[in-house]
C-alpha cells in the first residue's frame, strides 16, 4: 500500500488539479485575512478570543474565513475523489495494477489516505498562513485554548473534506463516467450547502404550519427546521465552527427566546463546555465520513473486473 | 491434480447475471508452451483469464495456476503471472520508466534491481530511447511494446496476453510475434487469447477455441490439423482435361488414397501422405495431361473455420 501512497501522493503535487486549488486557497486565506482586517476592531471580542477574531470575523463584504472554508473544503474533497476509481477503469490501468500482487484494498485505502493528506495539508497551510500574517498584523498573541480550539477545527476540518472525498470517491466507483460522478457529488454538494436552506423551511411549513401565530408552534416549527437542516453536514459543520471559535455569542445551538436571552450572560462557553455541546457534530461528522469509505470500499471489494 | 501442467481448469464456469460466458472448462496448458487461446467476440476468452489471474471468481469449478488456486490464493497467483489486458492503460502524466517502476514497486522489486529490470524490460521491446517521455505521448503500438515491458519486469512464469496485436501496423505485429516467440526460451509459459488466426499460428504450440463459453477444440496444431480434415492429412488437388472413371479408379488404386472426388476437370484426391508423385506417374501413363497439382495443407483458418461451420 506504501506503493500506492506515494504515488498517488506524487500524482497529486504534480498534477494541475492540486496547483488550481492551492492558489483557491492562497486567495481564501487572503480574502479571510481581508475580511478580519477590516471587521476585527469592530467584532467587540472579548479577552482570550481576539485571535480566534481572525477567522471569524467577516469585512465590509467579504465573508469571514470559516464561511470561505465551508464553501471552500467541499470542493476540495470532491476535486481531489471524483475521479479515484473510474478514471483507472476508463484508462484500462486498473485490471494492469490489480493483477499485481497487492491486495485489492490497499488500491482503495491508498487513494483514500493520499487525499486525507492533500487535504489536511491544504487545510493546514490555510489555518497556518491565516495565523501567521494574521499574528503579525493584530500583534495579539493566541492563548493556549485559542491554540487548541485551532487545532481541534482542523482536526473537524480535515473530516469534514475527508467526508465529500468519501463521497466523490463512492460516486466514482458506482460510475463508470467520469463527469458523472463529478456531477452528481457537485449537485449534492449545491443541494446540502443552498437548497437545503429552502426545502427546509418549506417542509417545516408543510408539517408544523405556524398560521396562528401561538409561541409554542413558532417554536416546534423553528426547530424542525432546524433538525431538517442538521441532516446536512455543511449545516453540522458550520454549527461545529461556531461553537469551536465563537464561544462568545453562543450559549447554545438550540432555540432562544428573547425572554431567555435577556437572563443569558455574555460569558464565553469554556472549551469543555464547547466540545459538550458540538460532541453530536463531531461524532455524526466522523461516522458520515466512515460511512461513506465503507460503503465504497464495500462496493469497490465486491466490483467483478469483467471483460468489457 | 498432476504437477506437469502450467495451468489447468476443471469445469470452470462463469455466469453473468444468468448468462452462461464461461460453460465447464477444462483447459490443459503445458510448461514453457505458446497457447493460443482462440475464438470469435464473446466466446468467453477475456473472461477466462480473469478468472486464471483470480481477478473474477468462477460460479463453479476450480483452476490451477502452477498448484494454486487463483480464488483462494490470488497473490501467490499474482506473484508468479503477468497479464497484459486488451486495453492496456499507463499513466499518461509517467514517463514510461515511472510507469514500470511502480509496477516493480507493487511486486516489491527493490529501486536498484526495479531500474535494472525497467532498462532490460524496454530494451527487450525496443522503447529505450524513450523511455523518459511521458506515456500520454505514446502510439499504441509503443503503449502495446510497454505493456509487454510492463509484464517482464516482474519475470513471471506465465503471461497473459489478451489480443496483444490488436490495433499494431504490420511490424509491429512482427516485432510483438518475435517477442512472444522468445518467451518460452526464457522458461515462460504464454497464454495468447486472440482471434488473429495467422499470428497465432506463427506462434502458438497449442491451441484451444472456444465458442459460446465452451471448448470446443484443444490440442496441437499439428493435431489438430488431421483431426480436423476427415479424408486424410493432405488433399491434393490435380487438374487435367476430362479425367475418366477409369483414371479414377486408377489413381484409387494407389496405396494410401483415401477418396477421389471428380469435379469438372479437378480431381480432389485425399491421401494418408504426400502421394503427389505416384498420382502425377499414374495420370500421365494413363495418357490424361497433368495440368497443374498442388498438395492443399490445413492451416488454422481451415480447422477454425470447419468448427464453427459445425458449430
Amino acid at each position: 500500500m506504501r506503493a500506492i501512497l506515494r504515488k498517488e501522493l506524487a500524482d497529486y503535487f504534480t498534477s494541475i488539479r492540486f496547483i488550481i486549488l492551492f492558489v483557491l486557497i492562497l486567495f481564501a486565506s487572503a480574502a479571510g485575512l481581508v475580511a478580519a482586517s477590516q471587521g476585527i476592531r469592530g467584532a467587540n471580542l472579548p479577552e482570550g478570543f481576539v485571535f480566534l477574531g481572525l477567522f471569524t470575523t467577516s469585512g465590509n463584504v467579504i465573508p469571514s474565513l470559516v464561511t470561505l472554508i465551508i464553501l471552500l473544503v467541499p470542493i476540495i474533497g470532491i476535486a481531489l475523489g471524483f475521479d479515484a476509481i473510474n478514471s483507472e477503469r476508463t484508462s484500462g490501468t486498473l485490471s494492469r495494477i490489480l493483477s499485481q500482487p497487492v491486495f485489492r484494498d490497499s488500491l482503495i485505502n491508498g487513494k483514500f489516505l493520499a487525499g486525507v493528506v492533500a487535504l489536511s495539508i491544504m487545510v493546514g497551510t490555510m489555518l497556518l498562513l491565516v495565523s501567521g500574517y494574521g499574528l503579525s498584523m493584530i500583534g495579539v498573541p493566541p492563548t493556549a485554548e485559542e491554540i487548541i480550539r485551532l487545532f481541534i477545527y482542523l482536526f473537524l476540518t480535515i473530516i469534514f473534506g475527508a467526508f465529500w472525498m468519501g463521497l466523490a470517491i463512492l460516486f466514482s466507483v458506482l460510475l463508470r463516467r467520469i463527469a458523472a460522478s463529478l456531477l452528481i457529488s457537485l449537485a449534492l454538494w449545491l443541494f446540502f450547502s443552498i437548497f437545503i436552506l429552502l426545502v427546509a423551511p418549506a417542509i417545516a411549513n408543510a408539517l408544523v404550519p405556524a398560521a396562528d401565530g401561538s409561541e409554542a408552534e413558532i417554536i416546534r416549527n423553528i426547530e424542525l427546521r432546524q433538525m431538517l437542516m442538521r441532516f446536512s453536514p455543511n449545516t453540522l459543520f458550520s454549527e461545529a465552527t461556531t461553537a469551536l471559535l465563537l464561544p462568545v455569542t453562543v450559549g447554545s445551538l438550540g432555540l432562544i427566546t428573547q425572554s431567555q436571552a435577556a437572563y443569558m450572560l455574555p460569558n464565553p462557553l469554556s472549551l469543555g463546555q464547547s466540545l459538550l455541546l458540538i460532541w453530536p457534530h463531531i461524532t455524526s461528522l466522523i461516522s458520515l465520513s466512515a460511512i461513506c469509505f465503507a460503503i465504497s470500499y464495500l462496493l469497490f471489494m465486491k466490483q467483478e473486473i469483467r471483460a468489457t | 491434480m498432476s504437477e506437469e501442467f502450467a495451468i489447468e481448469t476443471q469445469d470452470l464456469t462463469k455466469r453473468y447475471d444468468g448468462v452462461t460466458v464461461v460453460d465447464s472448462l477444462n483447459l490443459h496448458i503445458k510448461e514453457s508452451e505458446v497457447f493460443g487461446l482462440l475464438g470469435p467476440n464473446g466466446a468467453g476468452k477475456t473472461t477466462t483469464i480473469l478468472m486464471l489471474l483470480g481477478l473474477t471468481e468462477p460460479a463453479s469449478g476450480t483452476a490451477r495456476v502452477f498448484g494454486f488456486n487463483p480464488t483462494r490464493e490470488p497473490l501467490k497467483v499474482k506473484r508468479l503471472v503477468g497479464y497484459l489486458p486488451e486495453k492496456v492503460g499507463f499513466y499518461d502524466n509517467l514517463t514510461a520508466r515511472e510507469n514500470l517502476a511502480f509496477i516493480a514497486e507493487l511486486n516489491n522489486i527493490n529501486y536498484a534491481e526495479a531500474n535494472s529490470r525497467a532498462d532490460e524490460a524496454l530494451e527487450a521491446v525496443g522503447l529505450s530511447k524513450e523511455a523518459d517521455l511521458t506515456v500520454g505521448k505514446f502510439s499504441r503500438g509503443m503503449k502495446q511494446r510497454l505493456g509487454i515491458a510492463d509484464v517482464l519486469i516482474k519475470k513471471p512464469k506465465v503471461v497473459f496476453l489478451d489480443e496483444p496485436t490488436a490495433g499494431l501496423d504490420p511490424k509491429g505485429i512482427n516485432q510483438l510475434l518475435d517477442l512472444v516467440a522468445n518467451l518460452p526460451k526464457m522458461g515462460t509459459t504464454v497464454v495468447l487469447s486472440s482471434h488473429q488466426l495467422y499470428q497465432v499460428q506463427m506462434v502458438c504450440h497449442s491451441i484451444g477455441i472456444l465458442s459460446k463459453g465452451k471448448m470446443v477444440i484443444e490440442g496441437s496444431i499439428d493435431e489438430l490439423g488431421r483431426e480436423a480434415l476427415a479424408g486424410g492429412r493432405y488433399i491434393i488437388q490435380v487438374e487435367t482435361v476430362q479425367p475418366t472413371p477409369q483414371l479414377i479408379n486408377t489413381i484409387k488404386g494407389i496405396k494410401g488414397v483415401k477418396k477421389v472426388e471428380a469435379k469438372d476437370n479437378i480431381l480432389q484426391i485425399g491421401t494418408d501422405s504426400d502421394l503427389r508423385a505416384a498420382i502425377s506417374k499414374a495420370v500421365v501413363q494413363n495418357d490424361f495431361p497433368l495440368i497443374q497439382m498442388k498438395v492443399q495443407e490445413f492451416s488454422l483458418d481451415d480447422i477454425y473455420m470447419k468448427y464453427f461451420r459445425e458449430g
